[in-house]
């Protein structure tokens, strides 16, 4: 009877390593096919058009039907935006999140998390919705611009990044175990040191996951930064006008670019090129903070 | 109030009387008495769950992080009361340090874990920062053992090194009373003895008060001794008076094995 038990449990055993092993493999055979296929189609402008990568990157030339790839105007205007979205949401998600964790009542951070969790999932249209009928129109009556460009999109980028890094910054904090606030407040630390010296420390992982998600949230967003940007595609001369970024370039583009053309190619090197982007700077935060520790 | 028999010509360091502690609608402790005389062992023990943890914790008002826990009555550390209104807890865990059950090293170096109150109580200098270190590192007995590796993490010693850290980062803000929650109860048996071997050399300098469930342990580093029975505060005697001849029946049955 044991014996039959033993097999069984066995066999189980087997059938679910073999059920959980197909499907990580099929998760990464699709993650490497997109990967393979990006990188490509985004180097055919290069290998297959001729286009000389550093036009690419460095020229501000942009005329897709007239063969002219200067990327260089959204590489900049990606760059700002997302760059703007996590100096001014990063480390005000990272407070607010400290602020639920360790200094609000419980009542009321046990009834903001949901709330901030809602905020998570609203779709990016509906703050770019809200970015083009108030923020925009705001930014130009106090600057007397047309309202549109880098300065509002990011805004609403920092707006929109917010919950997620409220949300995760407050979870990294929480599993930082009891002990370590009452060993610091044991030596006579304040709330304030315990939080700043200890707290913030020991959860730095956990909130550089946030700030990362952040990060990627605000530089694969298109449509928010499409409906606040202007979409003109020339370099940023300032925050205050129209300006164009990598995702909302390519949607301004694509409907124009017909298969196969070197104007398409540039279009796939531009999602190529974020890719490497988002990659790059994620890798950027891990490497500072293992340099530290 | 239950005098500390042969304490009458110490000084006392602490003084609880009337302390109750509630958590919520539940009474930890009921009515705790208690004389702490200066520079000597006063072991607390007891059955689990007798308070002996909610009482310690009352001496340096940890309980004012735990939402719920309300300490009533007084507890004053040489005459004066830590709960009046003007004292700020932050001063007095200053100056009434505590060792917990579990290590709880900072996520840091070493050295950074024992000059951590130090610098936040104002130390810059680095040369002073460095002999602090050294000083609580050799006062806890570990110099030896951690000299060449001070900004290693301190995760990476072991539990009873982890442990003396805890002690020395203790030390290192020169407290005047050491509490101490069950220090040893997640340490092998040689880690335990240097742990004891250490209090012993603690009462030179500091007031000792400690929770341990190991009635062995409190006989072999204790001058004091309290019994702890379902939040009250039963019998405190000299450690070989409460051994050998308390007064309490219940007392004598918890100490002759008779609770568990």
């Amino acid at each position: 009877m044991v014996g039959v038990r033993a097999n069984k449990a066995h066999r189980d055993e087997r059938f679910a390593l073999i059920v959980l092993v197909t499907c990580s493999g099929i998760f990464v055979v699709a993650i490497a096919l997109i990967l393979g296929f990006l990188a490509f189609s985004g180097t055919r402008l290069f290998f297959h058009d001729h286009v000389s990568p550093f036009e690419f990157l460095f020229s501000t030339n942009w005329d897709g039907l007239g063969g002219h790839f200067g990327a260089a105007p959204f590489i900049v205007g990606s760059l700002i935006a997302t760059g703007f979205a996590i100096l001014v949401g990063g480390p005000l998600g990272v407070a607010i999140g400290v602020f639920f964790s360790e200094l609000a009542p419980k009542r009321v951070a046990d009834a903001m998390k949901p709330a901030i969790e809602v905020l998570v999932g609203i779709p990016s249209v509906v703050y770019g919705w809200l970015g083009l009928t108030v923020l925009v129109p705001l930014i130009g009556s106090i600057f007397h611009t047309g309202g549109d460009g880098l300065l509002a999109a990011g805004i609403v980028l920092s707006i929109m990044i917010l919950p997620t890094v409220i949300s995760l910054s407050e979870d990294a904090l929480r599993v930082v175990p009891d002990s370590m606030r009452e060993g610091s407040a044991a030596l006579g630390a304040t709330r304030w040191e315990t939080i700043s010296r200890v707290l913030v420390p020991s959860a730095k992982s956990g909130l550089a996951v946030a700030v990362i998600l952040g990060i990627a949230r605000a530089i694969g967003e298109t449509l928010a930064v499409q409906l606040v940007l202007g979409n003109a595609p020339v370099f940023v001369t300032s925050l205050l006008r129209p300006a164009s970024a990598l995702t909302s370039e390519i949607v301004m583009d694509m409907g124009d670019a017909p298969d196969g053309t070197a104007f398409q190619h540039a279009l796939f090197s531009m999602a190529f090129l974020l890719l490497l982007i988002a990659m790059g700077l994620i890798l950027l935060i891990r490497f500072a903070l293992r340099k530290r520790t | 109030m239950i005098q500390t028999p042969d304490a009458t010509s110490l000084h006392d360091k602490m003084n609880v009387v009337d302390l109750d502690v509630f958590y919520g609608n539940f009474q930890a402790i009921k009515k705790g008495n208690l004389a702490v005389p200066d520079h000597r062992v006063m072991a607390l023990i007891g059955p689990s769950g007798c308070g002996k943890s909610t009482f310690i914790r009352a001496l340096n008002r940890m309980h004012d992080l735990t939402p719920g826990a309300r300490v009533e009555g007084t507890i004053t550390l040489d005459g004066t009361d830590i709960y009046a209104p003007d004292i700020d807890p932050v001063t007095v865990r200053h100056r009434i340090g505590m060792v917990f059950q579990r290590p709880n090293p900072f996520p840091k170096s070493i050295f950074e874990n024992v000059v951590y109150g130090p610098k936040i109580h104002g130390e810059k200098n680095a040369k002073r920062l460095l002999e602090i270190a050294e000083k609580s590192l050799r006062a806890a007995a570990l110099w030896d053992e951690v000299k060449d590796r001070l900004n290693r993490s301190a995760l990476d010693l072991s539990g009873g090194q982890q442990q003396r850290l805890c002690i020395a980062r203790v030390l290192a803000v020169e407290p005047e009373v050491i509490l101490m929650d069950e220090p040893a109860s997640a340490l092998d048996p040689i880690a335990t003895s240097k742990i004891e071997d250490l209090i012993g050399e603690l009462k030179k300098k500091y007031t000792v008060i400690i929770v341990t469930h190991s009635m062995q342990q409190a006989a072999r580093i204790s001058d004091f001794t309290t019994f702890f029975l379902l939040g009250e505060l039963i019998e405190v005697g000299t450690t070989s008076d409460i051994f050998t001849r308390p007064k309490d029946k219940r007392t004598e049955d918890y100490i002759t094995g008779r609770y568990g």
